[in-house]
């Protein structure tokens, strides 16, 4: 398994490469360093030098790819590209540039996201499984066909509607949490329940109808019918055989956006004011922050690789047949 | 202390800093230039040595190097040396740029170490206001308390005509501030905020458009009035014309809409006739706005109120009002300028004139389409060019637009600070100035020297006016509105008084927070018994499917048909 684990990993680095590679390029079709510049320095009153002086401090008073003016290694070394790229690939992601560090900011707004991201997808597992397991356990009657009514509605209505209806009813009508915030401490619970609650009611109509058919698959199969033949209780034989061996696809799905949960939700923290990663990268791009955008599309399609490769590994461990070579 | 005043004007030709007020400080400030140079020079040096011993640069002193423009007098005293006549410095020095700062604070954020921490002084700063910044998450929340060391400052004894009768007075007298601790929470999305300022969680808000009907209703003769919702509530509104202006610029460096013939000025006039702001106020604004008369907005010396103030190539001055002219006044001087019906009569071709524009929202459409019909009035067809802001710059930049729309929010209440925007030396191509339009007129530029150094004056007065007069007939803009704010606030809120240039109002707010406490209790009583209907109805959908799985354990095991019939 370990030799599979590095060969993986040799393989996510030309990937990183290329990711970082299209970032910068789609990034630079749009912007110019003087936009950059201009951007930063407030737009009234700027001037030539002060744009000037603004990309030497910055960095980015030399050429994107390519530097004609070097020698041999040079020509690609001394480029805006090379300088901001090499540095990511030791996660040293630099200031950004209104000059905070990065790093830091990361590691700060990545747990309001993380106090969100985390309990929608442990109790939004739990609802789903749960509801999918009751519509299968009484599949083909009048409770199934009017679950997966409810299901299709549920999965056909937009996030959005969910955010606002959801601030709406729970917080405006009925006022029972705040409508937004957050704040950390004891009192946090408050202002995350009803995001959460928004969050997982949001998923259960696709995550439950995919779910269901999964179990009801299973259910037709023959170690189902033994295990019944030998008299277990439905339940148990739903629960403790059923789901057991329907665990690889949900499995696939779960572990591979576990990393990317740092990387928080753009809507969501952005009506309830959550001061997470959602909205870092949305707020840099407005900024025409190339330090940051670079950084968070790197930091995305790391924890997407590392996604990808728990998947496999979680694979061996719900499944004994299964062996990484 | 004034060392630290004169300390701070030394940072803003700090090599590591990028200040952008040096460009316009260094043309009047005498040495910035050099000063920033030879900063520069020194800096390039520590920085140098410092790559060479493997360390970062050391902390540049900026009282090792003196600056000539700028001296301490005494203890308490300073001087600033002015290259010719800058009286627009005064309203400079009360903006942030010139805040003092202590040498030992620009020395302790140098620390090694600090900066990876994010330990900065735009994150932690330093002052003597009467706040102190305890909390700083701009991503969040803001907090400042009372500043225990603030020195002795009284709310005003006199104020405006009316401000007694407000109640705006009650508190004259009294020391500052008022209110102990403020906080800021960022909300991103207009619909919470709105929602949360209604419940009271908020002292006080503006009126975004989605909630605007829910705020304000107008009245027949065009009055502002709060909603019986808001009435209720005891929210009260103030409205104030914002010292800036919303304009739809001629790029005057065009062969057809720009120039400075006759031909060109009429067509100029003729689509200023045209494009009805006051409709645009009305439907894209709901009416919060006023329809510019010229590039100064009230409150601005040198702004006419009033049949004075109106520009005569566009409107009447009718039963005391003014009165956009006919689109029939339009098309004759659209025909005397040779495009008569939309046709241009040299060339026998329809006359087509693209604007530049960043459009991006889904809302924008109805705004594009509404512009094209007004252009239509003239059988002018208009094609739009939108992009985005980056390219649009570049576009500017290069006098490469045709007509563009832009705005000024004022700097400082001078109108220097507007009328600069069509002053010819300043223009966008030729030098990267804020004229946008790339007008240049002789008379206009001479009039703008000779005015901008004035004193407020009846002399200087008559020199905008004059100014005003050129800018009516030349048409480089069309003049577009001066936007209003809309500010609502609470009944618990008091001493709420626009002041648009102003940033240090807050030390004179004054809050009631047991009224506060009472409304918000009361407003925000939480409703359970929908949760309790939510319960039952669950239990009474999922009972039958117990009753059925239970009956279902119990009963005997029944081979199906198909093993029956085998059997």
């Amino acid at each position: 398994m370990l030799a599979y684990i590095v060969r993986r990993v040799l393989y996510a680095i030309p990937i990183l490469i290329g990711v970082n590679l299209i970032t910068f390029v789609l990034f630079f079709v749009v912007n110019t360093p003087d936009d950059m510049a201009r951007m930063q320095l407030g737009m009234k009153h700027v001037t030539p030098a002060a744009i000037e002086k603004w990309k030497r401090a910055h960095g980015y008073d030399r050429p994107l790819l390519y530097n004609d003016r070097r020698q041999g290694l040079g020509r690609v070394t001394d480029t805006i590209f090379f300088d901001k790229s090499a540095r990511l690939f030791a996660f040293q992601f630099g200031q950004a540039d209104d000059g905070r560090d990065i790093a830091e900011d990361i590691r700060e707004r990545m747990w309001p996201s993380l106090a969100i991201a985390l309990p929608v997808l442990l109790v939004g597992l739990l609802v789903t499984i749960s509801v999918s397991m009751l519509l299968a356990f009484f599949r083909a009657t009048y409770i199934d066909f009017a679950g997966v009514v409810i299901l299709v509605v549920l999965m056909s209505v937009s996030s959005l509607f969910y955010i606002i209806g959801g601030q709406f009813l729970v917080g405006k009508l009925l006022h029972l949490v705040p409508i937004s915030g957050y704040q950390g401490g004891i009192d946090a619970w408050k202002f995350i329940i009803l995001p959460v609650i928004i969050g997982v009611v949001g998923g259960i109509g696709s995550g439950s109808r995919w779910y269901r058919t999964l179990f009801l698959e299973e259910i037709g199969k023959d170690y189902v019918r033994t295990a019944r033949a030998k008299g277990l209780a439905e339940m148990r034989v739903l629960f403790r055989h059923v789901l057991r061996n329907a665990l690889i696809p949900i499995l696939t799905g779960v572990v591979v956006v576990l990393p990317t949960l740092f990387m928080g939700s753009l809507i969501m923290e952005s009506f309830f004011g959550i001061p997470g990663l959602g909205s870092y990268t949305i707020d840099a791009i407005r900024a025409q922050d190339f330090a940051i955008v670079r950084s968070m599309v790197f930091l995305g399609s790391v924890l997407y690789i590392l996604g990808l490769l728990l998947t496999d590994i979680s694979y061996t461990l719900v499944d004994p047949r299964v062996r990484l070579s | 202390m004034a060392a630290d005043y004169v300390y701070q004007i030394k940072r803003l030709a700090h090599p590591r800093l990028q200040s952008p007020i040096l460009g316009i400080m260094s043309d009047y400030i005498v040495d910035l230039k050099d000063y920033a140079a030879r900063l520069d020079a020194v800096n390039q040096g520590l920085a140098a040595t410092a790559e060479q011993a493997g360390e970062p640069p050391p902390w540049l002193d900026l009282r090792d190097y003196p600056l000539a423009g700028v001296e301490v007098v005494d203890r308490y005293s300073y001087r600033i040396t002015v290259q010719g006549k800058y009286p627009q410095l005064r309203y400079w020095l009360a903006m942030p740029f010139f805040a003092p700062l202590p040498y030992e604070v620009d020395r302790f954020y140098s620390q090694p170490g600090l900066a990876e921490r994010n330990i900065s002084l735009d994150w932690y700063p330093v002052g003597t206001g009467p706040y102190r910044l305890t909390v700083n998450n701009p991503n969040r929340q803001m907090v400042l308390e009372r500043n225990p060391n603030f020195h002795h400052e009284t709310y005003p004894l006199e104020g405006m005509p009316g401000d007694r009768e407000a109640g705006l007075l009650d508190d004259a007298g009294k020391p500052l501030p008022f209110i102990d601790r403020v906080v800021y929470s960022l909300e991103k999305e207009t619909i919470p905020y709105w929602n949360k300022f209604l419940q009271g969680y908020y002292d006080a808000s503006g009126i975004s458009s989605d909630s605007f009907d829910q705020a304000v209703s107008m009245g027949g003769n065009g009055e502002v009035m709060l909603t019986d919702e808001l009435l209720a509530k005891g929210i009260q509104l103030e409205t104030a014309v914002n010292t800036s202006t919303f304009y739809t610029g001629f790029n005057m460096l065009d062969p057809v809409i720009g120039g400075y013939s006759e031909r060109q000025r009429k067509l100029r006039q003729a689509i200023s006739i045209a494009f009805d702001y006051e409709e645009y106020i009305s439907i894209f604004a709901n009416g919060r706005g006023i329809p510019a008369q010229g590039p100064l907005p009230p409150g601005i010396f040198g702004f006419r109120n009033g049949a004075p103030g109106i520009n005569p190539y566009v409107y009447d001055w009718v039963n005391g009002k003014p009165h956009r002219k006919g689109i029939e006044d339009a098309r004759r001087l659209l025909a005397e300028a040779g495009y008569g019906h939309g046709v241009d009569s040299r060339s026998g071709q329809p006359l087509t004139l693209n604007l530049d524009i960043t459009a991006s929202g889904p809302d924008d459409k109805a705004r594009l389409d509404w512009y094209r019909k007004q252009f239509k009035k003239l059988d002018i067809q208009l094609v739009i060019r939108n992009t985005d802001y980056n390219r649009f710059q570049d576009k500017m930049r290069k006098g490469n637009a045709q007509i563009f729309m832009w705005g000024w929010n004022a700097d400082y209440p001078d109108p220097e600070n507007f009328l600069f925007l069509l002053y010819g030396p300043n223009s966008k191509v030729s030098s990267s100035g804020e004229n946008a339009a790339n007008y240049s007129n002789p008379e206009f530029d001479r009039l703008f020297d000779q005015m901008k150094a004035m004193s407020n004056s009846p002399e200087r007065q008559q020199i905008i006016d004059r100014m005003a007069r050129i800018a009516h007939r030349d048409a480089p803009w069309l003049w577009g509105m001066h936007p209003k704010s809309f500010s609502l606030f609470h009944s618990w809120f008091h001493n709420v008084r626009p002041n648009l240039m102003a940033n240090n109002s807050l030390k004179y707010r004054r809050l009631d927070p047991q009224l506060r406490e009472q409304k918000r209790a009361a407003w925000n009583k939480p409703v359970l018994w929908p949760l309790a209907v939510i319960v039952i109805l669950l239990v009474t959908a999922l009972l039958p499917a117990v009753i059925s799985y239970r009956r279902r354990e119990h009963q005997a095991p029944q081979l199906d048909e198909a093993v029956r019939e085998r059997h």
